[in-house]
């Protein structure tokens, strides 16, 4: 079954903090659903599916489920990282086409800065019961950054892609953030700020990884007969995908992610090519990260992403492929260090035209969101949704 | 920079030991790097397993690896107290493993570089597997 146009997205909120010292987790999960909801014109009483990740606290959707007094029908905490709450859309929109809820609310909060986490530059075990993986792993330091920037060393080495290359993303979403109120660096950078900031992890540089904020953000996806009744611009979800990556028993190829798997049924399900897409919202954990799926996804040829995203190409009302308009995780927010959530918020908004006029895309009713989760070097999850104005 | 930082040790934390993997660790103990290999489908995979996750066959055996093989990728870890370089190495029997790659100038490191087997202690535990330039 194809669920083309099978639910909308009525509603969503991204919490304004960045730095969420006075917030609970619990508090920034509530405040983000009751500012979609409200954003959708409905209340906590029409939720019948509630979505989740390991980022709420408790076991699964239990205790923020009780916690915002809601009475779903259907549950789903699916968490494959940074890319579950894109997974999530997806979900939503199976579970409204096979009836089991008509109003679902996803859900995510995180404050890593207020906790003082080391996110990027610390190996971090799991604790408890280790993966299979962990002994083989851990042991050697593999942090967030490093796993990132050994993909970025392998494309340079196999396509010949450049530090100044990767650097243009960073100042496509530093000229976006500059108009968004909300986004915690908001001054232009330009490439030589980019090469020239201190190396983290060869080859990437400061400058090429994202923030860390505190915040979250919440989506509400209805049922047809609901969006009809509600009184917002209509956003159809026209296609979902999800997928996993590993190293494959050993099989590892660092050159693609996920994304080569999700992009091509998620552009089928919505009946589009990836040339009908005005505007994307691309998972910016790093540089690379979006070199790669923007390949991945077809926007270019393999290999040749860093000719996409260089000279501005990646800048709303200059380049040919605005991508993360609100600054992105680069620049604005990567809530909880899951920023799939907000890529999609971004991806409304410029859909309903309600994007800063400053970078607000033309006649945008085409758009596609994507997420990774977990690490590009290693494993990942990774979701697209192509988004359209009805 | 990276001269100073490879003259420096870094504590290694020991790995957790499962059934499953005693064997290998046993075998870094004295100096041996072990694959899984498939008799069934006759592929080496890594990090071992019982069930081949190619063609899920039960009849996997341990074989000694060679210890040789080539940096598949690699980054210096610059931001860290004592930098280090974490890679991936594709073992001459086929499969890529995680590791470091040690005892050399970080600086002069590349991809497709040849690379043998050292052992390094950990804190109480088993030794790790890593790499140096051949």
């Amino acid at each position: 079954m194809s669920l083309k146009g099978k639910a909308y997205i009525a509603g969503i909120y991204e919490h304004p903090t960045r730095l969420a010292t006075d917030l609970s987790l619990a508090m920034i999960h509530a405040e983000v659903a009751k500012g979609a909801l409200e954003d959708a014109g409905l209340t906590n009483a029409d939720v019948d599916g509630y979505f989740c990740a390991g980022d709420a606290p408790g076991l699964g959707p239990m205790s923020m489920v009780e916690y915002m007094g809601l009475k779903p029908r259907h549950i789903d905490s699916t968490d494959i990282g940074g890319s579950s709450y894109v997974a999530h859309v997806g979900h939503a929109v199976e579970a409204i086409a096979a009836g089991k809820c008509k109003v679902a609310l996803i859900t995510l909060a995180g404050r890593p800065r207020a906790e003082g986490m080391a996110t990027g530059t610390v190996p971090r075990s799991r604790g408890g019961t280790p993966t299979p993986d962990e002994p083989f792993e851990f042991p050697y330091g593999p942090t967030v950054v490093n796993m990132y920037a050994m993909c970025a060393m392998r494309h340079m080495h196999q396509y010949g892609t450049t530090s100044e290359q990767l650097a243009w993303i960073k100042v496509a979403a530093s000229h976006h953030a500059q108009h968004n109120p909300h986004a915690l660096l908001r001054d232009v950078v330009t490439v030589e700020d980019v090469v020239g900031s201190p190396m983290i992890a060869d080859p990437l540089h400061r400058l090429d990884c994202c923030v860390i904020t505190d915040g979250g953000g919440a989506i509400v996806v209805v049922a047809p007969e609901i969006a009809k009744s509600l009184k917002r611009p209509k956003v159809k979800v026209l296609g979902a995908a999800e997928a996993l990556k590993t190293q494959m028993g050993g099989k590892v190829d660092l050159t693609y992610s996920g994304a080569a798997y999700t992009g091509p049924p998620a552009f089928a399900e919505a009946g589009v090519k990836p040339s009908d897409v005005k505007y994307v919202s691309i998972y910016d954990s790093f540089t690379i990260t979006v070199l790669m799926q923007l390949e991945d996804l077809g926007f270019a040829e393999k290999g040749k992403g860093g000719q996409l995203v260089a000279d501005g190409n990646l800048i709303s009302g200059v380049g040919k492929l605005p991508f993360n308009t609100d600054g992105g995780g680069l620049c604005s927010n990567h809530p909880g260090n899951r920023g799939g959530l907000t890529k999609v918020l971004e991806a409304v908004r410029q859909v309903r035209g309600e994007a800063h006029p400053k970078v607000q895309v033309e006649n945008c009713d085409l758009a596609l969101a994507h997420g990774t989760g977990g690490s590009l070097g290693s494993r990942h999850g990774s979701a697209t949704v192509i988004l359209e104005r009805e | 920079m990276a001269a100073q930082a490879q003259a420096k040790e870094r504590k290694l934390p020991a790995p957790a030991v499962s059934p499953e993997t005693k064997d290998y660790w046993d075998a870094a103990a004295q100096g041996r790097l072990l694959v899984r290999k498939c008799t069934a489908c006759g592929e080496a995979h890594h990090y071992p397993r019982t069930i081949c996750p190619f063609c899920f066959s039960d009849k996997t055996e341990w074989i000694t690896a060679s210890g040789k093989g080539t940096i598949y990728s690699y980054s210096v870890m610059r931001r860290a107290p004592v930098p280090y370089v974490m890679a991936y190495v594709t073992l001459a029997e086929g499969p890529s493993m995680m590791t470091n790659i040690v005892d050399c100038d970080f600086d002069r490191l590349r991809i497709g570089q040849e690379v043998t087997v050292v052992f390094k202690p950990t804190d109480g535990g088993a030794p790790l597997p890593m790499f140096t330039p051949a």
